[in-house]
């Protein structure tokens, strides 16, 4: 054992790839947004001062007992469902033995051997259009721990000088989906990966089961890889990467895992089975501790709940309030709202596929939405370090300015500046435009005025317009704006400049 | 000033008659609590003491009272929505969690801990003002038959005070046995109501599992565990069970049941007709021919009195005590898992080399658990482990499924089961201490109930001598099926009736105590 190579240079990525063919697996854990915890009433809130929701039982204190979450099984029942998986007639929690002081009980309650949900599959769709299937082995309930603080200067437990445990997180409802080893995946390994979590990442959300904000660590993820040589079908050994909680982590981590495998394996040496750590600044992974199978968690049947049993009747009711699954809804949009595909992907990268989806049936235009959405409010909010959807900003509103626009009564700057009062809480676009007098100068006698004095203060323009340079009319708008403090339309002055001179438009 | 002859009698009476003295307004819950705290500071401490109590609460105790006879003094609406039982006080294990008091489960692990809530059943008990006199002694985390494995020292039997009191729950029986309390509450994982019952010559019950919700009852095995009554009369045990009963949400075990009228069946007293079965697998070889003897002439008062005795078969209970001592401990390895020093009750850090969590926490399990204690932990580790799980925890629950079948089956020619509730009489202190597997035994008749979850009573069946000649109590042991604890109540209130009949009952021959006080 001792001879056994275990560290060597990563290789290139392609040449990785030319001698060997990866397999992932994925462990996502979802957090459940319920009001109260998986097993107690505590709540389940994120962001509070340590140790404030906590009550006896998610704290383990002596002589407390668990009680199911009946909302948490339920979110698993749809999660499960909308997974394609089988849903257990009847399913039972167990007890996952480890002393850790993040797990006041010293066991985590999970289930073992009777997931709630099992065989199942998602399709995901690749960034090219390729629908890729991903097998679900199963997905079961669990709770989460504590959060552990190391202070020191390793920042883990080993050689922290004391270590603070806040139990509010302990006791949170987790669903873990776990997937059967995904081969075939070949050079698209990483985007595969990153395809699959952010697949479940929207259904999750799709299915507002869970908050979904992978760097709050609502949607978590574990990512297994295995290299086989090219030809083979026999796995090799894997390594296990905790906690890779974005996008792009899990890409970048199973890209970095299959050239550190590959080697490792290409100079003879053979792969540790362990859990390992993404390291974000570095891209790379570090060793945490080694993993066997024959890790020793003691699981028996949790003696102090009954049994989940869910009835077809139930299941079916489920089934038929599921919501459309993410990437059925966004071909469906797409096609729909004819965007260009860049368009499109802009906007599903803003995360703002609902507000424009009910902009639009609200009687906007698709294109109106999305100007408005990608333009001026995502503007507004990234000011502020706000999501777009926090600015408060109705589909109503957007429409009433569309139709201020339209009636010619506002341009669209001033539009942008209605938005911004809005947003400051000035009332409805009809009011601030009222109140501040924004109207659009549509007075033919001032307008006229306006442009009189502008030509009579530029006549060497007019002489280009009378010499057939239309074009030239844009020089005489800006001092006619100015004159009319912004509120005149364009369109407009040009009009009256060509009937002063008399030319025909 | 309360005249002390009127306390010896007070407090001999049974908690139906305080009950009724209190309503009456003969009696004040002040006074009756008053004299139970004498009782508990003359025969409790000092060195031949009995050490029921763990803790006395007295002041809280006479608080409850004191409001209990105010509202009765004020009448009206409240006083009318008294519940029967206020005012009478009680006793409860050491094992079930109080607020204002602490909790200890008779370990050093919780040396001074104290519970931030109550168990339901106290709350249950506080609600109907019943005056909590203190918390009562036990084997350590309820493990053992003797109440000599605690860490706050031995409790004495009343009957003969150089013996055991049963365990775990020794500290409950022995309280009421010597009147230190009217009534307490027991938990009962394999026997710990139904066996200190038995050698103290008082009456216990395990409830049907689910029957009494365990929140706050401190686990030892989750599927096996169950809260009950300790009395000196069946009526008495069926009082308490009715108000500690019931469902609640707390519990995912509890049962959703309406609470049946356990005092009435304890009153109705009548076996005509009752089909009583004799479990052929308890009795015989183990059983002390005293023990046989007082069992025969309950099953002949019983026939005489027009029940119908036929003898059932329970083949499988030849299994109960391994299968018992596998998932018992296996259970109680997990449970007892979080004392761990992290959080709360004892931490101790090691004197030498570097302070981990590890050490902190191996340090603190070394220290403040028993000899007893850590033989299950390790038994019931080892019972789990992968590559053993199946041969040990699978196949006690597959005897646990043959138990429930016999049972099934002997429930269709018995309406209720009878057998000895211990095999021997109370042993003498310290006897079986370096003996485990002796100590096991005591458990053999009482084991079943629990791995089938249905109800046991225990009740006084007179007294035996043991092979020293000392003439101790007997238990008679009856069961019915799940649900049906109403049944276990009307037969031992018939063979109470019908071994009380012309004689003091058998509580009531108790020989006085030495007072302690010096």
């Amino acid at each position: 054992m001792t001879d056994t190579i275990a560290e060597a240079e990563p290789l290139s990525y392609e040449e990785a790839l030319e001698r060997f063919d990866p397999v992932l697996g994925f462990e996502v854990h979802v957090e459940l947004n319920t009001v109260t915890k998986m097993f107690s009433s505590a709540p389940n809130a994120f962001g509070d001062d340590p140790n404030t929701n906590v009550n006896p039982v998610c704290l383990g204190l002596p002589g407390t007992l668990p009680v199911v979450n009946g909302t948490a099984v339920e979110s698993a029942i749809r999660l499960g469902l909308a997974l394609n998986c089988r849903i257990a007639e009847s399913c039972r929690f167990a007890r996952k033995q480890y002393f850790y002081p993040d797990t006041p009980k010293n066991w985590q309650t999970s289930q073992y051997d009777e997931p709630i949900a099992y065989d199942g599959y998602l399709d995901v769709e690749l960034d090219d259009g390729e629908i890729f299937r991903v097998e679900i082995e199963r997905a079961h309930m669990e709770e989460d721990a504590g959060k552990l603080t190391h202070a020191g200067t390793s920042g883990r437990i080993q050689g922290a000088d004391y270590s603070l445990v806040d139990y509010n997180r302990s006791g949170v409802p987790l669903i873990e989906i776990v997937t059967k080893p995904i081969v075939g995946a070949g050079e698209r390994a990483p985007e595969i990966a990153r395809a699959y979590v952010s697949a479940v990442r929207d259904i999750v959300k799709g299915l507002d089961i869970s908050d979904a904000r992978m760097e709050r660590g609502n949607v978590r993820c574990d990512a297994n890889v295995s290299l086989m040589p090219k030809g083979s079908t026999e796995f090799g050994t894997r390594s296990e990467t905790k906690n890779v909680n974005s996008m792009r982590a899990v890409e970048h981590a199973v890209t970095y895992e299959i050239r550190r495998h590959a080697g490792v394996l290409s100079s003879g040496g053979s792969i540790v089975q362990e859990t390992r750590h993404w390291q974000e600044t570095s891209r790379t992974t570090t060793s945490g501790r080694p993993k066997s199978d024959a890790d020793d968690y003691r699981y028996f049947p949790e003696p102090d709940l009954v049994p989940v049993v869910t009835t077809q009747d139930w299941i079916e009711r489920l089934r038929a309030e599921l919501p459309e699954p993410p990437a059925e809804r966004r071909r469906r949009l797409r096609e729909t709202w004819g965007y260009a595909d860049k368009e499109f992907r802009d906007v599903v990268a803003a995360d703002l596929l609902d507000e424009i989806e009910e902009t639009v049936e609200k009687g906007a235009s698709p294109a109106v939405a999305r100007k408005w959405w990608m333009g001026e409010i995502s503007r507004l909010a990234n000011a502020r370090d706000l999501d777009p959807a926090a600015l408060g900003v109705a589909p109503a509103t957007i429409i009433e300015l569309n139709s201020l626009i339209e009636a010619g009564r506002i341009n669209d700057k001033i539009a942008r500046q209605v938005l911004e009062f809005h947003v400051d809480g000035e009332g409805s676009p009809e009011a601030i435009v009222e109140a501040r007098g924004l109207e659009v100068v549509s007075d033919d006698g001032a307008l006229s005025a306006a442009v009189e004095k502008a030509m009579e203060e530029n006549p060497d323009v007019v002489e280009k317009v009378k010499g057939g340079k239309l074009k030239a009319i844009g020089a005489l708008i800006g001092p006619v704006m100015k004159e009319t403090k912004g509120q005149a339309d364009a369109g407009k002055v040009r009009e009256i400049v060509l009937e002063k001179l008399g030319i025909e438009g | 000033m309360i005249d002390v002859a009127d306390n010896a009698e007070l407090i001999r009476l049974t908690a139906a008659e305080m009950a009724a003295k209190l309503r009456a307004g003969e009696i004040t819950s002040v006074e009756l609590t008053q004299a139970h705290l004498d009782r508990i500071e003359a025969v409790d401490g000092g060195e031949k003491g009995l050490n029921a109590y763990i803790h006395v609460s007295g002041e809280e105790a006479l608080a409850t009272a004191a409001e209990v006879d105010a509202i009765r003094s004020a009448g009206g609406a409240e006083a009318e929505a008294l519940h029967p039982l206020a005012g009478v006080p009680i006793a409860v294990k050491d094992l079930i969690v109080t607020t204002g008091q602490p909790t200890t489960a008779g370990s050093k692990m919780l040396e001074g801990w104290m519970s931030p809530y109550d168990a339901t059943v106290v709350e249950k008990i506080r609600t109907a003002k019943l005056p909590i006199l203190g918390k009562t002694n036990l084997d350590e985390f309820a493990m053992g038959s003797s109440t000599e494995h605690s860490a706050y020292g031995v409790t004495r039997n009343p009957w003969n005070i150089e013996r055991i009191p049963g365990g775990s729950g020794g500290g409950s029986a022995a309280a009421v046995a010597a009147f230190e309390a009217p009534l307490a509450l027991g938990t009962d994982t394999g026997g710990s109501i139904r066996q200190p019952g038995a050698v103290t010559g008082t009456v216990g019950t395990k409830p049907t599992y689910g029957s009494v919700s365990r929140y706050g009852a401190i686990a030892m095995a989750s599927s096996l565990d169950q809260i009950g009554p300790v009395a000196r009369t069946t009526e008495d045990a069926a009082l308490l069970h009715e108000l500690i009963a019931g469902h609640d949400p707390k519990d995912s075990t509890s049962l959703p049941d309406e609470v049946p009228a356990f005092g009435e069946a304890s009153r109705n007293q009548s076996v005509e007709g009752l089909r009583i079965g004799v479990i052929r697998q308890l009795q015989g070889e183990g059983y002390q021919s005293g023990v046989l003897a007082r069992f025969q002439e309950s099953l002949d008062a019983l026939k005489a009195a027009g029940a119908e005795i036929v003898e059932v078969d329970c083949t499988s209970f030849e299994y109960a005590l391994g299968a018992y001592y596998l998932i018992m401990p296996s259970e109680a390895s997990s449970n007892l898992a979080r004392f761990d020093g992290v959080r709360y009750g004892t931490r101790v850090t090691p004197e030498e080399g570097p302070l981990t969590i590890e050490r902190v926490m191996g340090a603190t399990r070394a220290a403040g658990f028993g000899e007893e204690v850590k033989r299950r932990i390790i038994l019931g580790t080892y019972a789990l482990s992968a590559g053993y799980y199946d041969a040990y925890y699978g196949s006690a629950q597959k005897v646990r499924t043959l138990i429930q079948r016999d049972f099934d089956a002997a429930f269709e020619t018995a309406d209720v089961l009878i057998s000895p509730t211990s095999p021997v009489v109370a042993f003498p202190l310290g006897e079986k201490l370096d003996d485990p597997l002796a100590m096991y035994l005591n458990d053999v008749a009482t084991i079943p109930a629990n791995l089938a979850g249905i109800p046991g009573i225990s009740v006084p069946g007179g007294l035996a001598a043991d092979e020293s000649g000392a003439e101790l109590p007997v238990g008679i042991q009856f069961l019915a099926p799940a649900r049906e604890d109403a049944r276990v109540y009307q037969a031992a209130g018939a063979l109470e009736k019908l071994l009380n009949d012309g004689s003091q009952p058998l509580w009531a021959q108790i020989p006085e105590l030495e007072s302690q006080e010096a």
